[in-house]
């Protein structure tokens, strides 16, 4: 690599009078259950519609009420979705953290706050604009339960004003949000106003910081990666939906019985074309998702990694058995208490060989809600065609976060019901046997039951490819043989990586998943800040595609970035690259349960390029000093 | 109703299907085991009630029992689950096809030990499935150990002891809810036979427990599962007379001797009481029935409980009429017009 000087870029301080145009954070940071998610997504939805590009995080504790939650939104002109830790604009409600809070940020950054908190005591190098919210709540109703529904709604009002969002946008929001409930948009319009109001009077702008009018969310929608995937789930036909709440992935299931009762109820009978049942536990959801799949339906899942742990055993089974399943894991960090709430990629070790035995199963990786989608509706096709359970890997910050998103295609290819055996192929194979390979692509046929198609017994590893018990070694291994040939087959049946070559580059990234977003960021971070240049591919499942190898081939070192701390994307193709290829994988590693920002990756790659990074007071860490340079 | 079956020439059933079509593969259990004793009377059962064997679904977990599936109804579809999962794997699979006829065999370790949390809240579904608990009190596949029907002290036959209370999953099948539930003893041809007739007819979960000696480690004098045991301390409620929907019999009974169940698919039931006092539809008299049977060492058979009208789980779910499973594309994919539906809800 260049081992050149990179200059040392002196950034100008935020306390400067130049406007910063859509290109900043706000955090409100509240205490859950307060009731401030409305005020957050009308915030959020305004800006939006103003056609400036947008992304939220919520981050809250694994509790009803009464603790912290930081809901963030980023807005940036350039269209960058990925977190960010630093914030511009704290809203700073909590009481209990409004101090920390406030040190945390950077000199010049804002704050709007809760009067009685007196926070200007706390710094001198920020800009604090006090509101009384109980005063100005005051004036709005004098019912007690509706002041403390519409109190939030006031900083949106304070920061329409301050910011520039329009305050007719922000109705338009609370309309899409409260539907045709007239009085309740009325008094919370009339919070905003009484906030827009306030500042209008008593609050001089002493910051840079603006929201201005742009035109970049056409043919987009808001939604989170869980509604999306319930929405493909419904496009792609499900039948079957057994699941255990769990978060991170409750929604996906909660949203999809929405939508189910609303487009697969007859309307004139009343009856469903579906079925959903909430199981005991996470072992009963995927059991009844088997025996739905064994039967004929198309069936599913949703869980996150307590509940894969528990589904292991039957996970095994499914894949010796050969039926289909779809499950869906919303990633988020480790067992039992403790971080429920934040997100992670922890799962992708234990997905891909879950259960005992030799089992290798595909999963596929999701950035976006889009693909959430999308692939929704592959995995039941790919779960059907290959007779196996396919795991759709998600996680906390896609399912749960509110994303921008081109509008869904609606399916062009008809559904893919797989090798199901019926007359006319009973005729054409001959004799049915339940594991032959009559293809040669290792995908037997199967009959279902009830349809009057010759039957077999359905069990683990013991059979031969007549389906008949046996215990014998050389029909144990002909069949794990043949799951081997049927894995192989699917390989090029996943979708295709995302693969952005630049000639130019010594660098590859490889990511997967949400770490996306960050790492768009981070390339041009590094090209602008480094003159790093890179090439990037985007997994989309496991198995890989050969392209996997030529993309390392190409490139002297190759940086795997995933949100986990034992590099288990990276392990999982060291599995199958040779030894030249594998030694030139590093590891971006980020497990904070924070999303991963771009920063972050930048300034590791940078080290590991052997670039000298210092902190600056204004942007974390900046490029300095090219030092020894890559190998 | 349906036409009565004049008596065959040939030993045919109604669907004009002979015995040996019910049969299944050549059994693997011990010689003289309970378990191959209930698959005979499975098969007598559906044969007699005329079946349709590919309409069939068996399941089954882990143990011997779960392995007796493969030896009844060769022409049916089955599913040997993982251990005590079974439920589950059921639940699914009548989900997919709310017409299949279910027939699960569990074991008391499958169902009361790794299985007893999918088989509580498969009584509280009330899923359309016979469930029979082939019952001997150990695991048998594992040589011999206790499971958690074996009674206090009852032993081993390495001579060890009980020292537990068993789990009676009778009287805990009625608490939960289920809405047929039975016990009996595979010597018992008649008695069981006329059980599983009366439970196919039923529409919900039948839960038959029927006590089925293993003859190779739990046979032993100090055993309470023993055959000799069993046959010293049964103790039937009634003489249990099957009348199936589709035969046109007159029954002349005593009023006050015999009670008469009709059964959801208008098959009807004639109990014979030996206790006059004891009615199947009053569950309180079920569970004392259950406790004072077990107070004095002996154990209750026959019907123990029935709700025959109940409305069973696939009911409830109101489901389209053809099976889940066979619905074509566009029955499960909704129009174009939906999806824009959603998206302009988002934009």
């Amino acid at each position: 690599m260049p081992a050149s000087d990179v200059a040392v870029e002196e950034r100008p301080t935020t306390s400067s009078v130049e406007p910063v145009v859509n290109d900043f954070s706000i955090q409100v940071a509240t205490v859950n259950g307060s009731g401030s998610q409305t005020a957050n997504l009308v915030l959020l939805r305004a800006i939006f519609q103003m056609g400036v590009p947008v992304s939220a995080k919520n981050m809250f504790p694994s509790n009803i009420a009464g603790l912290p939650t930081w809901f963030t939104i980023r807005a940036n002109k350039d269209g960058y979705v990925g977190w960010k830790k630093k914030t511009e604009i704290l809203v700073a409600m909590n009481p209990e953290t409004a101090r920390e809070d406030v040190l945390n940020l950077d000199p010049g950054s804002v704050v709007v706050y809760d009067e009685p908190l007196k926070l200007d005591s706390v710094r001198s190098d920020l800009v604090f604009y006090p509101v009384p919210f109980n005063t100005l709540v005051g004036d709005v109703t004098r019912e007690v339960t509706l002041r403390r529904r519409v109190r939030n709604m006031i900083y949106d009002g304070v920061l329409s004003r301050l910011l520039g969002v329009e305050i007719d946008q922000m109705e338009v929001a609370l309309r899409k949000h409260f539907g045709n409930k007239v009085k309740v948009v009325a008094i919370n319009r009339a919070a905003l106003d009484a906030g827009y109001a306030f500042a209008e009077q008593h609050l001089e702008k002493r910051d840079p910081y603006r929201i201005e009018p742009m035109d970049e969310n056409q043919g987009r929608i808001l939604i989170d990666g869980n509604a999306a995937a319930a929405i493909g789930c419904l496009m792609a036909g499900v039948t079957v939906v057994t699941w255990y709440p769990i978060t991170p992935s409750s929604s996906l299931c909660e949203t999809l019985i929405d939508y189910l009762r609303k487009y697969r109820v007859d309307k004139e009978t009343g009856k469903a074309s579906f079925a959903v049942v909430q199981a005991e536990d996470e072992i009963a959801a995927l059991g009844m998702a088997i025996g739905a799949g064994w039967a004929g339906a198309r069936s599913m899942t949703a869980t996150s990694g307590p509940g894969i742990s528990l589904m292991g055993e039957f996970t095994g089974l499914a894949y010796y058995a050969e039926v289909p399943a779809v499950i869906f894991d919303i990633q988020r960090v480790g067992p039992s208490t403790g971080l429920p709430t934040r997100t992670a990629q922890g799962d992708v070790l234990t997905t891909a060989f879950l259960s005992h035995g030799d089992t290798r199963h595909p999963l596929l990786f999701p950035c976006s809600p889009e693909e959430c989608y999308s692939m929704a509706i592959n995995a039941f096709d790919l779960a059907e065609r290959f007779q196996t359970p396919v795991f759709v890997l998600s996680d906390l910050d896609l399912g749960m976060n509110t994303w921008m998103s081109p509008t869904f295609a609606y399916p062009t290819k008809p559904m893919d019901r797989g090798k199901v055996l019926d007359a006319a192929t009973l005729d054409r194979i001959g004799q049915f046997g339940r594991y032959r390979d009559v293809d040669g692509d290792g995908i037997p046929y199967r009959s279902v039951p009830g349809s009057s198609m010759p039957a077999y017994f359905c069990r683990g590893s013991g059979h031969n490819e007549w389906g008949q018990y046996s215990e014998r070694a050389d029909d144990y291994q002909k069949n794990v043989d043949r799951l081997l040939r049927k894995f192989e087959t699917f390989r090029n049946w996943m979708p295709a990586p995302v693969v952005e070559i630049n000639r130019k580059a010594k660098v590859g990234i490889i990511a997967f998943g949400t770490t996306h977003w960050a790492v768009v960021e981070s390339r041009d971070q590094l090209r602008n800040e480094a003159d790093v240049q890179t090439s990037y591919y985007r997994l989309r499942a496991y198995p890989f595609r050969p392209a996997l190898a030529s993309f390392i081939e190409r490139h002297d070192r190759v940086y795997v970035v995933e949100q986990n701390r034992d590099a288990q994307m990276a392990i999982l193709m060291r599995l199958e690259l040779r030894a030249e290829l594998s030694g030139r994988l590093r590891s971006i590693l980020h497990y904070s349960g924070d999303p991963i920002d771009a920063r972050t990756i930048t300034d590791d790659i940078l080290v590991q390029e052997g670039y000298r990074v210092h902190y600056s007071a204004a942007d974390g860490v900046i490029p300095h000093d090219a030092g020894v340079g890559g190998e | 109703m349906v036409t009565a079956t004049p008596t065959p020439k040939k030993k045919t059933n109604r669907l004009g299907l002979e015995l040996p079509v019910y049969r299944g593969s050549k059994t693997t259990l011990c010689a003289g085991c309970g378990h191959n004793a209930i698959s005979e009377r499975i098969i007598d059962a559906c044969f007699a009630m005329g079946i349709e064997p590919t309409q069939v679904v068996k399941l089954s977990g882990i143990g011997c029992s779960s392995k007796s599936p493969a030896y009844f109804l060769g022409s049916a579809h089955g599913f040997n689950a993982v251990h005590g999962r079974m439920p589950s794997i059921g639940t699914g699979a009548l989900l997919a096809n709310k017409n299949l006829v279910a027939i699960g065999v569990s074991g008391d370790g499958d169902t009361g030990a790794i299985g007893i949390g999918q088989f509580i809240h498969l009584m509280r579904r009330n899923l359309p499935i016979i469930y029979i608990i082939e019952d001997n009190g150990c695991y048998g596949l594992t040589k011999g150990q206790f499971s958690p029907t074996a009674d206090v002290g009852s032993t081993l036959k390495t001579g060890v002891v009980n020292e537990l209370p068993p789990i009676d999953t009778c009287a805990l099948a009625i608490q939960l809810g289920a809405t047929f539930v039975a016990r009996s003893f595979s010597g018992d041809k008649k008695q069981l036979t006329a059980i599983l007739k009366a439970a196919i007819s039923h529409r919900g979960t039948a839960m038959i427990d029927v006590l089925s000696p293993c003859v190779t480690f739990n046979d032993h004098e100090g055993s309470t599962k023993s055959y000799a045991y069993a046959k010293s301390h049964e103790d039937p409620l009634e003489e249990l007379d099957f009348v199936p929907y589709f035969e046109d019999i007159a029954v002349d009974y005593e009023p006050g001797e015999t009670q008469e169940v009709t059964l959801h698919d208008g098959s009807r039931l004639y109990l014979k009481k030996l206790d006059e006092r004891y009615d199947p539809t009053d569950k309180m008299q079920a569970l004392r029935v259950l406790h004072e049977t077990h107070e004095r060492g002996e154990f209750a058979t026959g019907l123990i409980y029935v709700a025959p009208m109940t409305d069973d789980f696939l009911t409830t779910l109101n489901l389209v009429d053809e099976p889940l499973a066979s619905l074509p594309e566009d029955q499960v994919r909704p129009p174009r017009s939906v999806l824009n539906e959603i998206m302009a809800s988002l934009a």
